[in-house]
């Protein structure tokens, strides 16, 4: 079952990523959406930290967008 | 996480606060004096509030003030400072009974009861922690940045020291990023009471003769020692731009956790034919963990609305597999105000040593853990951000959150009277955030 999901989304993750070798450049006077502070990957730096902190104590994961481990003996 | 005296605590608490303080006098100044929108010249200031609670469980407040100090030719220091508060019950691991069940406190000191066909919790946990971030980042030759950073946090009983480092590279005129990023953290261990040995029984001072005697048997119990957590992960990265609107993130981590990898507040319950309590064993969970996980995110603009959707998979040798989805949607409403719904869902499989409770006259297992947080479960999270932009660039909202965690039985088959009790009890929680930036 695990295994599956794991093929898959490796599976999907580089075809997108092969599909972007096919994709035509965005250029710079294009990105004026992108430079955007909504469109950046940490828009809400504070909320995710303050989320990853309260699931690293109440759940059995961590990390993932950033680094998973350390920090505190939270309950 | 037991919190008794608090002297270095309290000095970091207080040496915090007078940095708060300073900065807000400063802001005053900064207001009074000029119309610049930051109010030191060439940094940006982000600042939340955050308030948790749980249904008769954890109550939990937070407050982050982060900076970001632009040094031109594209550097930057980050400084990160977070402090936190926690009050409130937390699960043992020990299963309800029909009656009331007495438990010792983990100081050793005192006890407290739990009523007949209740979930036990400890209620004497309280803690404060102090958490230090700092980075600095920079170009290393075109195309490349670097940053490194390090990160404190200190709690009474609990001390984590890290380092980290990361290297990105863009190709494709910065419309692919390739990024390695490698961090270490050591962290000491020493609660209250001392670490127990590994499946020791909770001792009760109503077994012992004088409180001589009950002391030499509690101490017999426990460690003299503090024990220590070493952490070490690598993240690998890709990020792409695949059209104007449209960013995507790409993430696979490896993290490798070695040394006391178990909680020192929590037990098992050994429970007979009968399903009644014969005693409560400390816990025991084993000295190496490997997480790995991949995490893949992607941003969209759509018509004036943001969405960010993300999941995660993270698997590990415990083998605690889990599954995240999250999902934001930021629309533009009214004036410069924008509204953010949020939804939030987590699934995990129980650890292989998970067990909700132990079996009288079965041999014991080499690790065994009945913390619900590493056992079989779904959680969800809705909830929605409303926030503005105000005079001067600066941004302001308040999000509100529900969270609820829905722990499973994985298989277990409940002897006697744990059949008409509520084992897999669920876990709600209210999150409401105040956000400020500057």
């Amino acid at each position: 079952m695990n295994n599956k999901i794991r093929i898959l989304i490796t599976t999907l993750a580089l075809s997108q990523l092969a599909a972007c070798a096919s994709l035509d450049t965005v250029k710079p006077w294009q990105r004026g959406t992108l430079a955007k502070k909504e469109m950046q990957l940490n828009s809400a730096g504070l909320d995710n930290a303050l989320d990853d902190h309260i699931y690293f104590s109440k759940e059995g994961s961590s990390g993932g967008r950033s680094f998973a481990g350390g920090g505190c003996g939270c309950n | 996480m037991q919190l008794s005296k608090t002297g270095s605590i309290s000095a970091a608490l207080a040496a915090a606060t007078c940095t708060l303080l300073s900065a807000n006098a400063i802001a005053a100044d900064s207001n009074t004096n000029s119309q610049a929108s930051s109010l030191i010249e060439g940094w940006q200031f982000n600042s939340a509030l955050l308030y948790y609670g749980e249904t008769d469980r954890v109550k939990a407040a937070e407050a982050i003030l982060s900076a970001r100090g632009d040094f031109g030719d594209d550097k930057f220091l980050n400084l990160n400072l977070v402090l936190d508060s926690l009050t409130g019950a937390s699960a043992t691991g020990a299963v309800a009974q029909p009656g009331a069940q007495t438990f010792t406190r983990p100081s050793g000191a005192g006890s407290y009861t739990t009523a007949a066909g209740a979930t036990p919790l400890d209620d004497t946990f309280r803690d404060t922690r102090v958490q230090l971030d700092a980075s600095w980042e920079q170009p290393l030759t075109s195309n490349y940045r670097g940053t490194v950073g390090g990160h404190f946090s200190k709690e009474y009983d609990y001390l984590s020291l890290g380092i980290n480092g990361n290297i990105s590279r863009d190709f494709n005129h910065k419309n692919t990023t390739l990024s390695v990023g490698t961090a270490l953290s050591h962290d000491s261990i020493n609660p209250e009471g001392g670490i127990p040995s590994a499946f020791t029984p909770m001792l009760f001072r109503s077994n012992f003769a004088s409180e001589g005697a009950y002391q030499q048997a509690f101490d017999g119990s426990r460690r003299t020692d503090s024990d220590t957590k070493t952490t070490a992960e690598l993240l690998f990265g890709v990020t792409q731009v695949l059209n104007p609107n449209w960013l995507m993130q790409l993430n696979y981590s490896i993290a490798k956790a070695d040394g006391y990898l178990s909680d020192p507040f929590k037990v098992l319950s050994v429970v007979n034919s009968n399903g009644i309590t014969q005693q409560n064993l400390y816990e025991q969970r084993p000295d190496s963990r490997t997480k790995q996980s991949l995490y893949w995110q992607n941003k969209w603009h759509l018509s004036g609305s943001y969405l960010d959707l993300s999941y995660r998979y993270m698997w590990d040798d415990w083998s605690l597999n889990s599954h995240t989805a999250d999902a934001r949607w930021r629309f533009p409403v009214a004036g410069n105000w924008y509204i953010e719904p949020h939804a939030r869902y987590y699934t995990q499989d129980e650890a292989e040593f998970y067990q909700p409770f132990l079996s009288e006259g079965m041999p014991l297992p080499a690790f065994a853990s009945a913390d619900y947080r590493i056992g079989q479960m779904d959680a969800y999270t809705l909830g929605a951000k409303v926030g503005t932009v105000l005079d001067g660039g600066h941004d302001f909202a308040v999000r509100l959150e529900y969270y609820q965690q829905n722990p499973n039985n994985p298989g277990v088959e409940l002897p006697g009277a744990l059949k008409d009790l509520e084992l897999f009890g669920d876990v709600k929680a209210v999150m409401l955030q105040v956000s400020y930036s500057f």
